[in-house]
């Protein structure tokens, strides 16, 4: 067995190379616009009219009811009827984002309304307009207190990401089917495979746990 | 009828929270360098009538002259926000940021002051409160009294003119109070114009002009605290005042 590793790692490594690239590219992208895009829905969530949390809150609960699948099938196969055409990676993407947006934002939303109001309260009394009380009090707060909840989206986020693999994105795991197939070293291929997602998570995890250790506020230390 | 020789004049102010009518045509005047104190059983709208008095709570009816300019009216609250300095009971500290940085924000935010000049002015104040020797440390680092007086230097950063304190001390440790008392009294000798929420009695009576008592979200009586203690007019302002000399002592803080 350990042989047949061995073999298929030294034939087929560039293979895996590129699966892994496609894997983190989607991950990545993925990622940052889900956490931009879903800081920007908590705030609006937490300090916007009525009108604009219904349809924000609209969104989060359509895209947190249906499963990601689903929705990557009707941006891949439902959508072309009515000529929107797209390529596996892009609808894969497309679903990555949207999901991830709508569960950090509900995670950032819980780390804002953490923050003692009295900050805010603060600022204001200071002559600060509501956005500059947000930017340099709540916001560097909020970003802090959302990091461990972060960690967690990211890693199912990655792993998510093998899902594309259904429509056909020549990602990690697609490149393993491929390679799996055609040597009938089924057990061997996604052992390999388990193996790369494992060091890839360790990977973040351990990034943004010297990120969490850098922002930490000196007082605020958790006691061990 | 020219009476812009008042700092503060607060006109039969208003304000109900629902049904529960909090403040009922409270008015009074403060002038330049003035330090009243406003004491009351709790749930008598003392705070309420200081957060009003910089709208961080929109009164109902009534008006609120600082200078000439009636504050419930005016375009841009952030404007005289920052002429009116707060302190609050529970600090309200940016905790990610140091003492020295809770001190500049405010300037460099809203009056847009370079952080060179900021900086210098946070030194400043934060030397007058004693607290220079920890500029650099957190609020969750600062003991409670350490908290309020970077509070404190916080409202004096943006040189305003009026400060209004609601209960400081309230949330101390009794030895802790001194050291901001200590503060105030400075400033007030400094002719510094503040209004003042408190229960501390003594300092009531050494440090302030004139003494509101408040209750049911009326004034009840005000005058000087040698008056007040001394002689005063309703029966409740003596009971009242004999329960929290009791309680808190004569006191010389």
């Amino acid at each position: 067995m350990l042989n047949n590793i061995v073999e298929i790692v030294v034939n087929h490594w560039p293979s895996f190379l590129e699966g892994v690239g496609v894997t983190l590219l989607m991950a990545l992208i993925s990622m940052s616009l889900g956490t931009f895009l879903g800081t920007i829905l908590a705030f609006l969530k937490v300090y916007s009219n009525k009108f604009v949390v219904a349809i924000v809150s609209g969104f989060i609960e359509i895209i947190r009811g249906t499963p990601m699948l689903v929705q990557i099938f009707i941006f891949y196969f439902g959508l072309p009827v009515y000529g929107i055409r797209m390529t596996a990676f892009g609808a894969c993407i497309l679903g990555f984002i949207i999901n991830s947006t709508a569960y950090q934002a509900e995670y950032t939303r819980g780390a804002i309304q953490s923050i003692e109001q009295n900050q805010m309260t603060a600022a204001r009394s200071l002559g600060m307009t509501r956005n500059q009380s947000i930017f340099s009090v709540i916001l560097p707060q909020t970003i802090k207190r959302a990091i461990p909840a972060w960690t967690n989206e990211f890693i199912y986020l990655l792993k998510y990401t093998s899902l594309a693999y259904i429509v056909g994105a020549e990602e990690l795991m697609e490149k393993a089917k491929v390679i799996a197939s055609r040597n009938f070293l089924f057990f061997e291929v996604y052992i390999i495979v388990a193996v790369i997602y494992l060091i890839l998570v360790l990977v973040i995890t351990w990034l943004l746990q010297k990120l969490e250790k850098k922002l930490e506020i000196p007082g605020m230390e958790t006691v061990r | 009828m020219s009476e812009s020789k008042h700092i503060l004049r607060v006109e039969n102010l208003r304000k109900s929270f629902g049904e529960n009518l909090v403040l009922k045509d409270v008015s009074f005047t403060m002038d330049k360098g003035e330090t009243k104190v406003i004491i009351g059983p709790s749930g008598t709208g003392k705070s309420t009538l200081l957060t009003c008095i910089n709208q961080l709570v929109k009164p109902d009816s009534g008006k609120i002259y600082l200078k000439d300019i009636n504050v419930t009216q005016a375009e841009n609250m952030n404007r005289i926000r920052q002429r009116i300095g707060f302190v609050f009971q529970d600090f309200g500290l940016f905790n990610h940021l140091t003492a020295m940085r809770n001190v500049m924000i405010g300037p460099i935010k809203v009056q847009k002051m370079s952080k060179e000049d900021a900086k210098n002015l946070a030194y400043e104040e934060l030397k007058r409160v004693g607290l220079l020797e920890h500029a650099d440390k957190y609020p969750a680092q600062l003991s409670g009294g350490q908290k309020q007086r970077v509070g404190i230097a916080r409202a004096l950063a943006m040189q305003p003119e009026l400060i209004l304190f609601d209960e400081p001390t309230s949330a101390l440790d009794p030895e802790l109070i001194g050291e901001v008392l200590a503060v105030m009294k400075d400033l007030a000798e400094n002719r510094m114009t503040m209004l003042i929420v408190t229960h501390e009695m003594g300092f009531a009576r050494t440090v302030s002009d004139e003494i509101i008592f408040m209750e049911g979200g009326v004034i009840v009586e005000q005058g000087s605290p040698e008056k007040l203690f001394k002689n005063p007019q309703h029966k409740r302002t003596g009971e009242f005042l004999f329960k929290l000399t009791e309680l808190y002592g004569e006191g010389d803080r």
